[in-house]
């Protein structure tokens, strides 16, 4: 097991420096002149343009560019915003947890709900419960998130306000932040009502983000069970005349989980993809939000850290995903 | 409702603003977050509705709902006979906040003025590069390192600035968001703890609200300053809660969640004109789109070619395709909210037979030019190709082939400058300091020809106006020079104007005492909520 990690933790660090040279350079190819378009249609002399450019690196070697820049992250430093001039990991690190609170709970609902859908969709295959499982997990996965956010939005907040509108929490609770959770934080608090609030803050979003994670999940999970339902060795479960719900739920089940683990980990990606969209609607302060702001100032040090530590989570999610896979499965391990 | 009461419905009834226990709070749900708090550093409104307009004061004001200058934290001011010295007398017993993080011992005075100018203009002030890569923008383009001679303390409450050269524009310049005026013994303190970071994310000044707390990306709080200078705020609480996307702003205010929006989708705003619990206020915006011919070249140096091609365009048709009808056609290069606007002046009537017969009488026949079509959207243009193609098809009409190019914006910008570019340019211009300098002079000066005055256009007669204008320091004498700038302007047309984009601002019924600003921002000084 030991040396499968080392195995593991060895290709990430080539995974990862190619993962920093694409997203310093992806910035560098887009065309346009950073300084330039600073000042927009206002016009810079040349003295002052020049100024700027040798201010902010940018009349150095590319390579150089890279190498000072990459030399920073290796101790932490992922640069300052040139727009807000803040430090880009203490921005991250103060917006993370908003990501990762939304993120936990739509994963959550997503295998909650996909995994026992999935399940039934085939063992009752073929019946009106799979045709309609399989149904609405293909318009979950088609349907654009923003277009399906908003129209949550319209229906449970603004016609039968059942649920807040967008943020975090209502603006009558107001605490500072402890742990960075907004569920947690509002516990401790102490504040009669702010953890309600924020438990209904999160519904529409949590929603929203779990979609199509839980149409994939559910397809998987479906799909594996078919495949798992036709081995022998269920087949002989059945013989020996075992309960249906332990052939299922013990037999086939575990074996059935092992591809729909992987797939859980790969949706980490589609998470945080999902998280720009969802937390633009919400106005949820996370990463998503944060980078697309960016993405519009043309904040290249943002814009190029962002990626990196995004890269970074999804990397190691997916190292968890991959050592989970390996206890579930022995065979792996070698 | 129906008798089961939701959980989710029980919440909102709880969180729902009139609930807020007692206290009268305004909530404003602005577009996008700030990037900071100190206003010199930055050049978006965002920031500077966030910092300048709440918690800081400058030592003019623009008068609201106009772009005119009155007294601020100067209460009076004497300008020298050759126009280089500006005297400006504090207003005595301006009291700064008080918050959880500082307690002032005194009133303002003018170390503060000094200080809250010289830390953006000498790099060898400690706060000059307070942060990283600090640059300024502002004081360095409102041209403010060559403009200032020197800023002098003559006692605690006169502050004198003597300029290099007589510039009347200098004043609205003073009551721009840059030149906020900021604790100098709040600073001290910051740089004594090591803490001079926190100028920037905890502010302090002497305006009507006082900073409590920011949480990012999501909610700016304020407190109403109780010992304001220009009188107690009537409410309590101001609230910035951030939503970038229209359309949930919108739903917000429906739903009670916020007193104000900016920025609706145009597609709305009928619904909300519509909508009983709701009012709309417009106004044009501080801006201008305009094709500007290259008044260099042949056949458009000549004034009764452009001419003929600016009746050849119908403005209605784009202002209706790009804008959904919020623009109103432009008729001079300044929008109608800036003083000296001459309303008098005749716009080219749309008339293709006309232009027709103009283009035969100058003796153009078969020509053909390029139309710059901007790649990006900005405010006062919102789609420059669409806009392009309707001007394509115009000067079709009158026997001019049109081809549209474009260019990657830096490359546009870099590009469109140059004195002998090809073709017409579709661009804009947002208003800085509400000068019609800052139009007139710097759009279409004879030293902005190869910078910003992109029809390369250098009429001795007006630049004569503009350049007097300048330099004058009387108010009626400038308006005047100015308004006759614009006539010359119109008879020369070195541009089409195109369009003023309209700012549309909507809020809940119960809101009063909102003024729209002609400059586009957002400030809450005075704003109160009916019971």
């Amino acid at each position: 097991m030991f040396r499968f990690l080392i195995r593991r933790l060895a290709v990430l660090i080539p995974t990862f420096l190619g993962v920093s040279i694409i997203a310093f350079a992806f910035i560098r190819v887009l065309p346009g002149d950073p300084v330039m378009l600073m000042s927009g249609e206002r016009v810079m002399s040349p003295e002052r343009h020049a100024a700027l450019t040798r201010e902010l690196g940018f009349d150095r070697p590319i390579w150089i560019q890279y190498l000072d820049y990459i030399g920073g992250v290796v101790q932490g430093d992922f640069g300052s915003s040139i727009v807000t001039k803040r430090p880009v990991m203490d921005d991250f690190l103060a917006l993370f947890p908003a990501t990762l609170e939304l993120s936990i709970c739509a994963i959550i609902l997503a295998v909650a709900i996909g995994v026992p859908f999935g399940v039934l969709a085939a063992v009752k295959r073929g019946s009106w419960l799979d045709q309609s499982v399989m149904g609405f997990a293909l318009v979950g996965y088609s349907m654009p998130i923003f277009w399906w956010g908003l129209l949550l939005i319209i229906l449970f907040s603004g016609v039968l306000q059942w649920t807040p509108v967008s943020g975090r929490i209502s603006l009558l609770y107001f605490f500072p932040p402890v742990t960075g959770f907004m569920l947690i934080d509002s516990l401790l608090s102490g504040q009669a009502g702010a953890f309600k609030s924020a438990l209904s803050h999160l519904i529409l979003p949590t929603v929203v983000l779990a979609t199509i994670p839980l149409a994939v999940i559910a397809r998987q999970t479906r799909s594996a069970m078919l495949e798992v339902l036709g081995e022998d060795y269920v087949r002989t479960a059945r013989a020996k005349g075992l309960p249906p719900r332990r052939v299922i739920g013990l037999h086939a089940l575990r074996n059935a989980l092992i591809p729909v683990v992987t797939t859980i980990g790969l949706q980490v990606g589609v998470l945080m993809a999902g998280a720009i969209l969802t937390e633009t609607i919400f106005s949820w302060p996370g990463i998503g939000k944060w980078m697309v702001d960016s993405v519009f100032r043309r904040d290249y040090a943002v814009v190029q850290g962002g990626l990196l530590l995004i890269a970074g989570i999804i990397m190691v999610v997916n190292l968890i995903v991959d050592v989970l896979y390996g206890l579930i499965n022995p065979r792996i391990r070698h | 409702m129906k008798p089961k009461m939701t959980f989710a419905a029980v919440l909102l009834a709880a969180t729902t603003l009139s609930g807020m226990a007692g206290a009268k709070t305004f909530v404003y749900c602005s577009e996008g977050s700030p990037e900071g708090f100190d206003p010199g550093l930055y050049t978006a409104g965002t920031t500077f509705d966030a910092a300048a307009h709440t918690v800081y004061n400058r030592l003019l004001e623009f008068k609201p709902g106009t772009t005119e200058t009155v007294p601020g934290l100067a209460e009076s001011w004497e300008i020298s006979d050759d126009g280089l010295q500006y005297t400006f007398k504090l207003r005595p017993g301006v009291k700064f906040q008080t918050t959880d993080f500082f307690t002032p011992t005194r009133d303002l005075n003018a170390d503060d003025v000094i200080f809250s100018y010289e830390r953006q203009w000498k790099s060898d002030n400690p706060w000059h590069q307070y942060v990283t890569g600090a640059s300024w923008e502002y004081f360095n383009g409102m041209g403010f390192p060559d403009l200032i001679e020197s800023i002098e303390k003559i006692d605690d409450m006169t502050v004198r600035f003597t300029l290099k050269q007589p510039e009347a524009p200098f004043l609205a310049n003073v009551a721009m968001p840059f030149a906020s005026i900021m604790s100098k013994e709040y600073a001290d303190k910051l740089e004594a703890d090591g803490k001079m970071q926190m100028l920037n994310q905890q502010p302090l000044g002497t305006g009507p609200y006082e900073f409590v707390a920011y949480q990012q990306d999501a909610v700016i709080r304020y407190r109403a300053h109780e010992d304001y200078w220009n009188g107690q705020q009537k409410i309590d609480d101001l609230v910035f809660a951030i939503t970038p996307d229209a359309s949930v702003r919108y739903q917000k205010l429906t739903a009670g969640e916020c007193h104000l929006m900016p920025y609706p989708n145009a597609a709305d705003v009928e619904d909300m004109k519509a909508d009983s619990n709701l009012k709309v206020m417009e106004q044009e915006g501080l801006n201008i789109a305009y094709l500007a011919y290259n008044t260099t070249q042949a056949p458009f140096d000549k004034p009764e070619v452009r001419k003929a091609l600016n009746m050849a365009i119908n403005k209605q048709a784009i202002v209706h395709a790009v804008f959904q009808g919020m623009a109103t056609p432009a008729k001079n290069p300044i929008p109608p909210t800036m003083w000296s606007y001459n309303d008098s002046i005749e716009d080219d009537p749309y008339d293709p037979e006309a232009a027709k017969k103009m283009l035969e009488e100058a003796g153009v026949s078969n020509l053909s030019m390029k139309v710059w079509a901007m790649p990006v959207s900005r405010p006062y243009m919102l789609n420059a190709r669409r806009a392009a193609e309707l001007i394509q098809s115009d000067f079709q009409k009158v026997g001019v082939n049109v081809e549209i190019v474009s260019y990657e914006w830096a490359e546009y910008l870099d590009r469109s400058k140059e004195k002998d570019r090809d073709g017409a340019v579709i661009l804009g211009w947002t208003g800085d300091n509400g000068d019609p300098d800052n139009f007139l002079h710097t759009l279409l000066g004879c030293d902005a020809v190869g910078g910003n005055n992109r029809a390369q256009w250098c009429n001795e007669e007006f630049n004569n106006l503009v350049m007097q204008a300048k330099q004058a320091s009387d108010q009626a004498e400038r308006t005047r020079l100015y308004e006759e700038a614009q006539v010359v302007f119109k008879r020369e047309a070195p541009w089409a104007t195109l369009d003023h984009s309209l700012s549309i601002v909507p809020m809940r019924k119960e809101v009063e005492g909102f003024v729209q600003s002609p400059l586009g921002d957002f400030a809450f000084e005075g704003v109160d909520l009916a019971e």
